[in-house]
């Protein structure tokens, strides 16, 4: 079989964290009770200086600085967000530019709410499959808004990952990939809104459960799998609660989950959320393991991958860039107030 | 006054019905009844149908005519008629069918009750709840209905010594009922410490001492006693109805740790039925907030007033206690579409009268009381059965 996949990878988490229970003393909530409730600890936070397009640019450093691709030899730059920071004026020019990829360069902007980064995923593997393009680059990542005193404003966070997708030395192959989509609207932010609106409970079962359930199932259909043929389970997670919930109806356990469970500790970083967790278990996989992800996009969708993790890891320089772990240890924590100005809650612009 | 029996039932099941329209709610509801009872539509004089706020919950008023047209009876022109008293609204229904029918004029009328709550978010639900309370006194200074019975609990604690763990104590017997309902929104069972420690919404009320937002339709078939026999085998009889009103504001109350419009209808229905509250073997109380259960266990007259919480540590309304109360998982367990509420009563009591409530059923049981409320007890109806 030809292998066609991942070749590269690299993550980038905001150093700034704030506390679940920061924020909730706010509000007059209890923390504790609420970190229980959504599985959520602390969040990153990004600096006034950070956004999508700078997350996005050191993300992409990083998975270059772990191989030895040309620049010049990537023909196409997909970035996925929700929060690009310009409504008209693409992200993907910028972190072309910034790595050397310019001109001769395919490049738009995606969005389809957390799940635009795996949408990129497979618009490169698409490419990359019909010899259109010798490396793809898809990236995911965000920083993501929550109105003050909202039940986002625990989970939404900032951070991002890039992966390089080709033919040559392809670390992880992408042996399927299918999505499950409907129009189901339990999260949106129409625009010149400043913060998202979402269906309360709405976004749980119809929403959240039923478009993963899809699609994982679908895609174990397709390639032939069960639940026990995997190493690593990847879900895209809005809290810490919806992935493990989802993981144990599927039929998955927390030791196939873990890896990649990155929310309790930086919260949703939206686009970034499943591919930073993609991202962390590639830190650790080893020849032959089999990764499953399904990302999650409210409006809604669900992109599922089937991946096997290949020889060729081992020669992966995955040392020169940092682990999702160090990213997500090296972090400073911010109060409500600081908070408020990164965030530009104060409205200072 | 002619005697009037049920001799039909069907529910929906309660819960977050996202995958159910309005008018699939009350069409399989009423399906169900009409089926139980082996009617015809020829058979129906007339329909009733009880809901809060159809409009406001999702945007259809008028829906007398709508629940003829979904049940299929358009072309039989059926009378048709919406009744509303907020929470009441099912039981009103109820009571309604139940005139109809013991005043002579009709002889077979089927009652529907329905609210389908989550389409909207859940802040707009409790605005559009508010709108049950006065709103130039209460609702239009922030006043929710959390707010109103964290009221009366805070003074039922302060007059009595009632404890925030007795009010826990009344969500944990309900949801250990619920379990054994499949038509209940939750059928898990919970821990006293999950109660005590749940989000607080308004003291002393935390967010399981509050019944759900809920979708839900429910629905009954009323007939003429003495035709009773002639579809079923097991009519179960309204030997009592009674209702009354009260001020919307808790404020213009006498007592607002007592609902007087509960002793009124109480008292209409017991005289009706000739019977006392020590006659009662079962009830389904209004339990919106953990603390109504308690004010409506005294206010019928089953418990001394200011005991009603001591009752719940003396485990007298549990399954296994001399007055069982709620055995479908009341308000709290079993959901609380509101307008559905009171009909769904109707068919708890129905069902344990027959002998058909499967894992709650009660045993020996002969006569059943049901209790439902609009608002803070600005409208209270309550029906006393028995199987004929």
């Amino acid at each position: 079989m030809e292998e066609l996949g991942i070749v590269s990878y690299g993550a980038h988490i905001p150093r700034y964290r704030i506390k679940a229970e920061v924020i909730a003393k706010v509000w007059g909530k209890d923390g504790d009770a609420i970190s229980r409730g959504l599985g959520i600890f602390e969040k990153s936070v990004p600096s006034v200086d950070q956004d999508t397009a700078t997350i996005a640019v050191e993300a992409i450093r990083h998975a270059l600085k772990r191989c030895t691709i040309n620049p010049q030899e990537i023909g196409a730059i997909y970035v996925g967000s929700e929060s690009h920071p310009y409504a008209v004026k693409p992200t993907g020019t910028i972190v072309g530019e910034a790595i050397g990829a310019t001109p001769d360069l395919m490049v738009a902007d995606y969005e389809f709410a957390c799940k635009a980064g795996t949408a990129a995923i497979q618009t490169c593997f698409g490419f990359v499959k019909a010899g259109m393009i010798k490396y793809g680059v898809a990236i995911g990542a965000d920083t993501s808004q929550a109105a003050p005193g909202d039940a986002l404003e625990y989970s939404a966070s900032a951070g991002g990952a890039a992966f390089i997708i080709g033919k040559t030395n392809v670390i992880a192959t992408i042996n399927h990939t299918l999505s499950y989509t409907t129009d189901t609207p339990d999260f949106w932010r129409r625009a010149e809104m400043k913060y998202p609106s979402h269906g309360g409970r709405f976004t749980g079962e119809p929403a959240y459960f039923k478009h993963i359930m899809n699609c994982a199932n679908n895609l174990m259909t397709t390639a032939c799998t069960k639940p026990q043929d995997y190493t690593y389970a990847i879900f895209h997670q809005p809290n810490g609660k919806f992935p493990v919930n989802v993981a144990k109806k599927l039929g998955f356990t927390m030791d196939q989950v873990k890896q990649g469970l990155m929310v309790p500790y930086i919260g949703n970083t939206y686009s970034g959320a499943s591919m930073i967790g993609l991202a962390s278990v590639l830190d650790v996989a080893k020849p032959g393991d089999r990764i499953f992800m399904t990302s999650y996009g409210s409006g809604a969708g669900s992109d599922g991958f089937d991946m096997t993790v290949t020889e060729n890891i081992k020669r992966l320089a995955r040392q020169k860039a940092p682990s999702v772990a160090e990213l997500v240890a090296d972090k400073e924590y911010v109060d409500y107030g600081v908070y408020s100005k990164m965030t530009n809650l104060l409205f200072l612009e | 006054m002619r005697d009037v029996a049920v001799i039909g039932v069907g529910l929906t099941k309660f819960g977050e019905l996202w995958d159910k329209s309005f008018r699939q709610l009350i069409a399989e509801a009423g399906s169900k009844a009409i089926l139980d009872a082996k009617i015809e539509g020829k058979d129906i004089d007339a329909l009733y149908v009880g809901s809060m706020s159809s409009g406001r919950f999702v945007d259809q008023e008028h829906i007398g005519a709508l629940v003829a047209e979904v049940s299929g009876f358009s072309h039989l022109h059926i009378p048709a008629t919406r009744v509303e008293g907020a929470c009441a609204s099912g039981s009103l229904a109820i009571r309604e069918g139940y005139l109809s029918i013991a005043s002579g004029i009709n002889d077979v009328v089927v009652v529907g009750g329905i609210e389908k709550m989550n389409d909207v978010g859940g802040s707009e639900a409790t605005d559009i709840l508010a709108a049950a309370s006065d709103q130039e006194w209460e609702a239009f200074f922030g006043a929710t209905f959390p707010g109103i019975y964290a009221m009366i609990a805070t003074r039922h604690m302060h007059e009595y010594g009632t404890t925030k763990e007795q009010l826990a104590q009344v969500a944990v017997k309900n949801h250990a009922n619920g379990v054994n309902n499949p038509y209940a929104q939750y059928q898990s069972p919970i821990s006293l410490e999950s109660v005590m420690r749940a989000t607080m919404v308004a003291y002393p009320l935390g967010l399981m001492d509050c019944s759900p937002v809920s979708d839900g339709a429910a629905s009954v078939v009323l007939c003429a006693a003495e035709k009773a026999k002639k579809y079923t085998d097991k009519p179960i009889k309204i030997i009592g109805s009674g209702q009354a009103s009260d001020t919307l504001a808790l404020h213009g109350r006498r007592d607002i740790c007592t609902l007087d419009a509960t002793i009124h209808a109480a008292k209409m229905a017991y005289k009706q039925a000739n019977l006392t509250p020590k006659d009662i073997d079962f009830a389904e109380v209004h339990d919106c907030f953990t603390i109504a259960e308690i004010c409506a266990i005294e206010d019928l007259g089953f418990i001394e007033k200011g005991k009603g919480g001591t009752a719940i540590d003396n485990k007298i309304t549990t399954m296994d206690g001399s007055l069982p109360v709620n055995t479908s998982g009341g308000l709290k367990a079993k959901g609380h579409p509101v307008g559905a509420t009171g009909v769904a009563q109707i068919v708890e009591l129905t069902m344990q009268l027959r002998n058909e409530a499967g894992k709650r059923q009660v045993k020996d049981a002969k006569i059943g009381l049901a209790h439902n409320v609009g608002g803070s007890g600005a409208t209270c109806v309550v029906h006393i059965m028995e199987a004929m």
